[in-house]
């Protein structure tokens, strides 16, 4: 059984799932396959802020994750959780479900012609930060990091699709328990 | 070393407190959550947090400014950051007055929020910097500066918390860097008479006279030199504490000294005549096993008892192994911040390094350890490889094969082998397997070792 499953919410496009996977199978050298394609949850949808609600999406991955392993759903909305303006992600840290927004990963969202090549790029680094959560990894404070807080989208770009050697370290460990498990 | 810091979310809302909890604990912090003002009140009063976040408007009794009031009402140190909504700014900047640091408007943007956070913590550290550069320069030690969670430690932490305001002397015993020293200033620090001077002499370090004078002072003209009267320690500790250092190394001359001023509270000045009179709680300690000084008559018995009205013995941290990691993330901490490094601290490896090795200095071979490990490292966190100076003793001690021979042999063998390399010297063969000499004496006996 593989070790992370990756789904898409709704409309999203395929590319980036996949893009996502390749990557994520190279980097942490483990098997990495794909879910089935998750309704958008019911209710997430803020009317007024028109921005859905991180919590619900997490919700529904934990029900579609499998029993061992991590999951990471892709979506295309605009996340928030109450308290703060917008989210790129979230996960539970050390737990099963990781969740990424490209919806401001995407240059058209600030007005700006599209680039797809920095948008995967982007989706990358934030797949590996949000699962990097739920193998028990905090911000970093190497901002070169990929678990390194990024707030905004230059903190975004400064920082490696990679983890630094700490951050790799723990990973590495944390995959190669669950490589015995989900075998 | 963010773990340290913890924060409490106090909202009714489940999914506002929960978010927001989860999304600080990605960052590092430890946080809990309470679903009330009053819930919140409750925690607080559990432990101190390094920040609260605090929701404006709460339904059942307590709304956010009184809940934060009697918060810092607890813990005036606290940072409370009060959570509002657009409609109810004015309530908050009323808050500002009230004490809160800051109020943020919800739905916050998240850099705003770490920034805040951020800033916070930045000042708690740098105030926690300066507390324990504070101590260590003054010395002020108190309870609460003793770390352990050994139960034995923590027993006998609250005996001498009780005896603190008390005159009753204290006699502590333990293995050289224990922190007996740590001990005797928190007993002081703790007491009544934390105001009076803490004076530490150090009994093994003078020759007799000398530690005479420095103890009892001496008058003009007592010997050559004595050019004016000098108070000894025993007068600059008035009111106060006199710590008396490796009590065990004393000449039986000083020895009838100190049982005089234990016993009359009076003593001369050396080449005095006229009595001093002080009140001064004297704190003693040993890493000698006293008891057997005084069965080998070394040690006056009516001494012994005066010293150990109260006797506490600290165990060798490798007999409370549980509060390696915790010494040395504390040590870590002062240490590299007084070498300017930022450190975050220490890996699972370097840890198993500390837990495998024995400690015959205790804490002080830790400290020492801890520094050495600071200084000459790369990374941003201690490895296994800055301790390898230890682990290449602990590999020397692991390599050791142990035949397969009743242990009685075993331990023959190895009361032999002590003898041989201490060329006979029993003291020295005694120490080196850490057990006191009459038992040693005991085996040589029953083993029917030459010597
Ligand atoms: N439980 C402890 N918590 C924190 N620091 C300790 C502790 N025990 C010892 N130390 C530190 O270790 C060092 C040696 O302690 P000290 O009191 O001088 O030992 P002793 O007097 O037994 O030789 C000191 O720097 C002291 O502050
Ligand atoms: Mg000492
Ligand atoms: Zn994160
Ligand atoms: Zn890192």
């Amino acid at each position: 059984m593989a070790v992370i499953t990756v789904v898409r919410f709704g409309m999203l496009d395929a590319r980036i799932e996949s893009e996502v996977m390749g990557f994520l199978a190279r980097t942490l050298d483990c098997e990495v396959q794909s879910g089935p394609v998750l309704p958008e949850p019911a209710g997430a949808l803020d009317e007024r802020r028109q921005q859905w609600m991180a919590i619900d999406f997490l919700k529904a991955l934990v029900a579609a994750a499998p029993a061992r392993g991590r999951i990471l759903g892709l979506t295309g909305r605009d996340l928030y959780i109450p308290m703060l303006s917008f989210l790129f992600g979230q996960a539970q840290l050390d737990g099963a479900a990781a969740l990424v927004s490209v919806a401001r990963l995407r240059q058209e969202f600030y007005g700006l012609p599209g680039d797809d090549g920095l948008l995967l790029t982007r989706a990358r680094k934030e797949a590996l930060h949000e699962l990097g959560h739920t193998f028990g990894l905090v911000h970093c404070p190497d901002p070169g990091c990929a678990m390194s807080l990024s707030t905004n989208l230059p903190q975004v770009d400064f920082k490696r699709d990679a983890y630094c050697t700490n951050c790799g370290g723990t990973a590495r460990a944390r995959l190669a328990a669950l490589n015995g498990e989900t075998k | 070393m963010k773990e340290r810091w913890q924060i409490l979310v106090i909202d009714d809302e489940e999914v506002m407190r929960e978010s927001l909890a989860a999304w600080l604990r990605e960052d590092g912090y430890t946080v809990d959550t309470a679903q009330s003002g009053l819930d919140g009140v409750s925690h607080a009063r559990q432990k101190e947090y390094a920040i609260y976040f605090i929701d404006l408007k709460m339904p059942g009794g307590m709304d956010g400014i009184e809940t934060m009031m009697e918060i810092r009402r607890m813990q005036p140190e606290a940072s409370v950051i009060i959570i509002t909504a657009y409609a109810t700014v004015d309530t908050a900047i009323t808050a500002m007055k009230e004490g809160a640091q800051e109020y943020i408007v919800k739905p916050c943007n998240p850099e705003e929020i770490s920034m805040l956070v951020e800033r916070i913590i930045k000042i708690k550290n740098l105030q926690r910097e300066n507390q324990i550069l504070r101590k260590r320069l003054t010395g002020q030690y108190e309870f609460r500066d003793i770390i352990t969670k050994n139960p034995k430690m923590l027993s006998l932490l609250e005996l001498v918390r009780d005896v603190a305001s008390m005159r009753s002397t204290v006699l502590i015993r333990g293995e050289s860097g224990t922190g007996k020293e740590l001990v005797a200033r928190a007993v002081h620090f703790s007491g009544d008479r934390a105001q009076k001077a803490f004076v530490a002499v150090s009994c093994a370090s003078l020759a007799e006279t000398l530690l005479e004078s420095e103890l009892f002072g001496y008058e003009k003209g007592a010997f050559t030199g004595a050019n004016a009267q000098a108070k000894g320690k025993f007068e600059i500790a008035a009111g106060g504490t006199i710590f008396l250092d490796e009590i065990g190394d004393i000449s039986p001359k000083l020895q009838a000294d100190l049982l005089r001023v234990l016993q009359e509270k009076r003593f001369y000045r050396l080449g005095g005549t006229n009595e001093v009179q002080v009140d001064v709680r004297v704190i003693a300690a040993t890493n000698k096993d006293l008891a057997e000084e005084v069965r080998e008559g070394r040690f006056r018995d009516d001494l012994y008892y005066r010293l150990n009205v109260i006797e506490i013995q600290i165990p060798p941290l490798r007999q409370r192994r549980e509060d390696i990691p915790l010494l040395a993330r504390h040590l870590l901490e002062r240490l590299s911040s007084e070498c300017g490094k930022e450190l975050s601290g220490l890996n699972e490896d370097a840890l198993k390094v500390l837990l495998s090795y024995d400690w015959p200095g205790n804490v002080r071979e830790l400290e020492n350890a801890i520094e050495r490990a600071v200084v000459t490292c790369r990374g941003r966190q201690l490895t296994a490889d800055d301790f390898s100076f230890l682990a290449q003793a602990v590999e020397a001690r692991t390599n050791f094969t142990v035949p397969a021979i009743p242990l009685q042999e075993l331990e023959k063998l190895a009361v032999q082998a002590a003898l041989e390399r201490s060329s006979g010297n029993v003291k020295e063969a005694a120490q080196a397997l850490g057990i006191d000499r009459s038992t040693m004496y005991e085996k040589i006996k029953r083993y029917e070792i030459e010597r």
